[in-house]
């Protein structure tokens, strides 16, 4: 039976679909048949953070209504085994996402698959509330600021009360907090909210830090899942958290300033 | 504290200032959500109730829960009209 890991955040533009990109890349990288589904139904994005935008056929909304089935929308992503992506539709109609259609199709994923990642859509409307209702797990994407981290603890209150999983009574929604576009040198200047400080004021634990890296925004440009990049810190901090997510110790790189000896910073910065 | 310090006063770092602020709005707001949603109903079935035999206004029962110890307690106040002859009624009941 498929977990279910929806990516969360309340607020808009902190990084859930580069999360839900590098995330399900990042799972089936490790073998785990895995699938990425965008519920942010009208505004459809995580194709294009896939690279995957020209080969969308048929649509979760195409599922949902049975005009086609599953292996008819599902792209199998061509750089990576085990990873499929399952876009969303354009249409403007806000309940398209109905609830026994999306119930029918994630019990269909879960016979399927490991790992059925939910890219949230922004808000607490319709859509959000659909991709946290079948939640297993919540990776709650914050930034470590003001409006960010209120939104965050609004949706840690949204899991505990309208999941699946609360309105059954059962185990509550297993919750990780992944604080993204993280500057430690911001932080150390006392400019910007820490790790410590996101973590007391929510208490959910840390699954990992991103820092703000401009090689997200390269990855983006190109449609590649920002994991694949090695060289990144963001692509190395996503594969932390993932290999933290499937049970292994890692320690917790980029919570602190990056220390360059004299000679590193200055070929560093001649070599960038 | 320094002589420099009074001369020219350090503003508190902004990181600090939002955590605070964050702390404030959090604790009032995690306040009103985590109550139950019944209590809104059971104000105005109680209302309805009061209003059958008394001339009571929307504004003059007040329903709230709240913690005594570690038992909850369930507050009604009703407002009674001045033309009543009974004073302010109160019920509480854990």
């Amino acid at each position: 039976m498929g977990k279910v890991i929806v990516v969360t955040s309340g607020k808009g533009g902190v990084g859930k679909t580069t999360t839900s990109a590098a995330f399900a890349a990042g799972l089936a990288l490790r073998g785990h048949k895995t699938v990425v589904i965008d519920f942010d139904v009208g505004l459809r994005n995580l194709d294009l953070v896939m690279g995957c935008e020209r080969r969308v056929v048929f649509d979760f909304i195409n599922v949902i209504n049975g005009d086609a089935n599953l292996n008819q929308a599902l792209i199998r992503d061509k750089r990576i085994d085990n990873l499929y992506i399952f876009p969303t539709s354009q249409t403007r109609d806000k309940d398209a996402l109905k609830r026994e259609g999306v119930e029918r199709v994630m019990t269909e994923l879960k016979k399927d698959f490991e790992y059925i990642v939910c890219d949230s859509p922004a808000g607490i409307e319709h859509g959000a509330l659909t991709a946290l209702y079948h939640a297993d797990a919540a990776i709650i994407v914050t930034n470590p600021e003001v409006s960010s981290v209120r939104d965050s603890d609004r949706i840690i209150g949204l899991l505990a009360s309208k999941s699946r999983r609360a309105e059954k009574r059962e185990k509550p929604v297993e919750e990780h907090l992944l604080l993204t576009r993280y500057s430690p040198e911001r932080v150390q200047r006392g400019e910007m909210l820490s790790v410590e400080d996101v973590r007391e004021i929510l208490s959910v634990p840390l699954l990992g830090i991103i820092p703000e890296s401009e090689t997200v925004l390269k990855a983006s440009n190109t449609g590649m899942p920002v994991i694949l990049d090695a060289q990144s810190p963001a692509g190395r901090a996503y594969d932390d958290a993932v290999a933290r997510f499937a049970g292994e110790q890692r320690e917790m790189r980029f919570a602190l300033p990056e220390r360059r000896g004299f000679l590193r910073g200055w070929f560093g910065r001649a070599a960038s | 504290m320094s002589l420099f310090d009074v001369f020219f006063p350090r503003k508190p770092a902004s990181a600090a200032v939002a955590k605070e602020r964050l702390q404030i709005v959090l604790a009032h707001e995690r306040a009103g959500r985590d109550g139950p949603d019944f209590l809104p109903r059971l104000q105005k079935e109680l209302l309805a109730v009061v209003a059958k035999y008394v001339a009571v206004k929307e504004d003059m029962i007040h329903v709230s829960l709240g913690k005594a110890g570690n038992a909850s307690v369930l507050e009604i106040n009703v407002e009674m009209p001045v033309t009543a002859k009974s004073g302010p009624m109160r019920a509480a009941t854990a």
